[in-house]
């Protein structure tokens, strides 16, 4: 039966987490912002402490002789719930928060059980960890078959060579915790798309170095690393699923994650397009600016038409990622809906922060207030985890039944 | 919890209605356009889904299935996707039964409601639009004036569905407590219904100016009985309005669809240039966006939460997504698109009133 009401459950933690939000975030927020790259240790440190052993993708890791739950899940609508929350609060710090990020996502998507039980044990213990994933590289992005970076096999070992970029948390997973990333390589080049495998690489391992921080318009709390492999040799089984190529298998699988993670970023986008909002309106109230929700089209002032259409297009994003994450609780295959959020949701975060430093005028424009922040962190969403246009190109091909080489 | 999926019955009706609108509504649609009116026959055949009585209490003479916001947003999608002219037509007597179902008087209830649960199409209908630039649902021109124990009505109205024939409009009028309903009956002195309307869309539709030169009508006409709450009625009729948009903007994208797929340029199908292809992923996704937030809003409505401001938020959302997807679908025909022998050009006509109608429907 349809319901748009969150579980009980999921509110208490969605309130939980906005308190957190709100008085430990926003307050650090501009701060590190200004200064890029440097870590707010009491945070993290404090987050690492509450929500250590969830995944990314709402699942807890993995414990010793514990079984998975019976009935349908609501963990990844709950990761997208809490995501908004933290995202409201200050996307650059979510996304520094220690966790096994992006490459845990990929463990759990396409790992096997005992995989999942070494890689993801270790986040709910000990120090703060990362994990990241590499998939980026100098010459490709969204088009991830053509990766450059190989895998051969010596013996007991894989042995890896290439360049990754834009790797979110990729100095923290590969150098400054005890994390691992994940490594997308080719293991033949000629087989393209399904020679593409996902490797698992112990932070420290020797031959990763990490060679570049990036400086970037926004999301500066984060990291985003360049990471340079160079005959850097890893276990044999440390292959996320089989090694055997296949045309048109694996590489599917290394895919499937992006339908986990695609409604989780969207959600984030999601959270900064509300801060924008919220602000907006609350400043508005602050005014005596009434947004007259009923009114007719030709009494409501620009001001008010804005307003409206930016908390519809808001709304709509939202549902979309619910609708997507639902999905995904329910074992149903969401790999169309995930892009249609992530679409919708990055271009929306993009218009909503930009239309908002619009309305505010010289308040939206200055350093003084988080609104002209909000904008610099909202154009990420419109690119990372698949572009707007990757994701259109993969909703289109879905709804024409078009495969990747009828639609190119 | 969270949860997307439609209930079983839900589903049933929804596919039911589906094939109706594919096999009997959508190959009429173009010849309904051209001659300004739905086949009778059609209209009979539509009758006997039971949309109308569905919902009308069992004691009434109906099924006496709960009325449900939501479970009606879900059949406008699909009897709008078939044509949104022979839908208004087919659920025009709602417009005057689902008011009376959800708060007329018992004594309203009993003398209206067993009229609609006959073999034939019966019709009712409500005036609501008022024919102004500057029309406010809240506060109508139309006046309502108490005199003893009368109520009288004077303003003018108009889409009026189908008034030429209508046992009895529901005549929304500004009265000294606020905005009110009344049944006027057919033939009421005063009444007078004008020559048939001619509109940009739905021209299928049989639509009238309605105007009330001082319309007495007794105390006991007043919906409800006295101060109602009109206001959620209105929301559901921007629910509804939102429900036929989704239908009207997802037949608008499935038509560009399937031609992308056939028509050939540069010796491959359209379809497989991205030029084309996003357009058609944007339109699909603002599809499924108009439909969760019209959903959202008739779930609030189910229940018995206020939805005043999501009801305007989806109406909004859903006018201004289905103009740009109708015109779109219109742009991958190209030239095609233009021509009278699709149905792209009526699709992107129909849609083009979601801008600034309501009231010609209600979940």
């Amino acid at each position: 039966m349809i319901d748009f009401e969150l579980s009980d459950t999921t509110k208490g933690v969605q309130q939980m987490v906005h308190a957190a939000a709100e008085q430990m975030m926003r307050p650090i927020s501009r701060e590190y912002d200004e200064r890029e790259h440097e870590k707010p240790w009491d945070f993290l440190n404090a987050m690492w402490g509450a929500s250590r052993g969830v995944t990314m993708s709402g699942g807890d890791a993995p414990k010793d002789g514990e079984k998975k739950p019976k009935g349908p899940s609501e963990g990844t609508l709950r990761a997208c719930v809490t995501t908004e929350e933290l995202c409201w609060g200050d996307v650059g710090l979510y996304l520094s928060i220690p966790n096994s990020g992006l490459g845990g996502a990929a463990v759990a998507a396409a790992g096997t059980p005992e995989q999942k039980k070494r890689f993801l044990s270790r986040f709910t213990e000990g120090d703060p960890k990362w994990g990241a994933m590499a998939i980026t590289e100098p010459g490709c992005g969204s088009d991830s078959a053509a990766i450059q970076t190989t895998a051969v096999r010596d013996g007991d070992h894989w042995v890896l060579n290439g360049t990754k970029i834009f790797c979110t948390s990729g100095l923290m997973a590969a150098e400054k915790s005890k994390g691992f990333v994940v490594v997308w390589a080719t293991l033949d080049r000629s087989a393209a798309r399904a020679g593409i495998r996902a490797f698992v690489v112990e932070s420290g391992t020797p031959g990763m170095y990490v060679t570049k921080v990036e400086h970037k318009l926004g999301i500066r709390a984060s990291d985003t690393a360049t990471i340079v492999f160079e005959d850097c040799r890893i276990p044999l089984d440390n292959i996320l699923g089989s090694a055997e190529i296949k045309q048109g298998k694996g590489f599917k699988g290394a895919m499937a994650t992006f339908d986990a993670t695609r409604p989780i970023v969207a959600a984030s986008a999601v959270g900064v397009a509300r801060a924008a909002l919220d602000y907006v309106k609350e400043t508005l109230e602050k005014n005596g600016v009434q947004i007259r929700y009923g009114a007719p089209l030709h009494t409501l002032t620009a001001l008010e038409r804005d307003v409206i259409e930016m908390e519809a297009q808001v709304q709509a994003a939202r549902l979309l990622v619910w609708r997507a994450a639902w999905m995904m609780d329910n074992g149903l295959h969401n790999n169309l809906e995930a892009s249609m959020c992530k679409s919708k949701a990055g271009l929306v975060v993009t218009h909503v922060t930009q239309k908002a430093v619009e309305i505010l005028g010289p308040l939206g424009f200055s350093r003084e207030l988080l609104v002209e922040k909000w904008m610099r962190d909202a154009k990420i969403s419109d690119i990372y985890e698949g572009t707007q246009q990757i994701n259109q190109l993969i909703i289109a091909r879905r709804i024409l039944g078009y495969t990747s080489e009828e639609l190119r | 919890m969270v949860n997307f999926k439609p209930t079983e019955e839900q589903e049933l009706l929804r596919d039911t209605l589906q094939n109706f609108a594919r096999e009997v509504i959508r190959p009429s649609a173009r010849e309904a356009d051209e001659k300004d009116r739905v086949a009778p026959e059609l209209v009979q055949k539509g009758w006997e889904l039971g949309l109308v009585p569905a919902s009308v209490p069992e004691e009434h003479g109906g099924y006496g299935t709960v009325r449900s916001a939501l479970g009606s947003a879900i059949e406008l999608e699909e009897l709008a996707y078939g044509d949104l002219s022979t839908t208004l037509h087919l659920v025009a007597p709602r417009l005057f039964t689902v008011p009376l179902i959800a708060a007329g008087t018992p004594e309203q209830q009993k003398a209206w409601l067993p009229r609609f649960c006959g073999e034939a199409f019966t019709v009712g209908t409500a005036a609501f639009v008022e024919p102004a630039w500057n029309f406010d649902s809240r506060e109508p021109s139309t006046r309502a004036e108490r005199n003893g124990n009368d109520w009288v009505l004077t303003g003018k109205k108009c889409l009026v569905p189908l008034a030429d024939r209508a046992e009895a409009i529901l005549t929304y009028a500004n009265s000294a407590d606020g905005l009110a309903a009344f049944i006027v009956e057919r033939g009421a002195a005063g009444m007078t219904i004008g020559s048939r309307e001619k509109n940009l869309g739905i021209h299928a539709l049989d639509t009238f100016p309605v105007s009330f030169d001082g319309v007495r009508v007794p105390a006991g006409a007043r919906l409800g009985g006295e101060k109602t709450n009109v206001q959620a009625l209105i929301d559901a009729s921007r629910v509804a309005t939102a429900a036929l948009a989704v239908g009207v903007s997802r037949a608008a994208f499935d038509y560009a669809r399937e031609y992308a797929k056939e028509r050939k340029a540069f010796g491959v199908a359209i379809g497989r240039k991205q030029a084309i292809a996003f357009m058609l992923a944007d339109m699909a996704t603002e599809v499924d966006a108009m439909r969760l937030l019209a959903w959202e809003a008739a779930w609030r409505l189910d229940k018995g939460l206020t939805a005043t401001r999501e009801s305007y938020l989806a109406r909004h959302y859903a006018a201004q997504a289905s103009l740009k997807i109708a015109d779109n679908a219109l742009q991958v025909l190209g030239g095609h698109g233009y021509i009278r022998d699709h149905l792209v050009e009526l699709f992107l006509r129909n849609a083009r009133g979601f801008a600034m109608i309501d009231g010609l429907a209600i979940v």
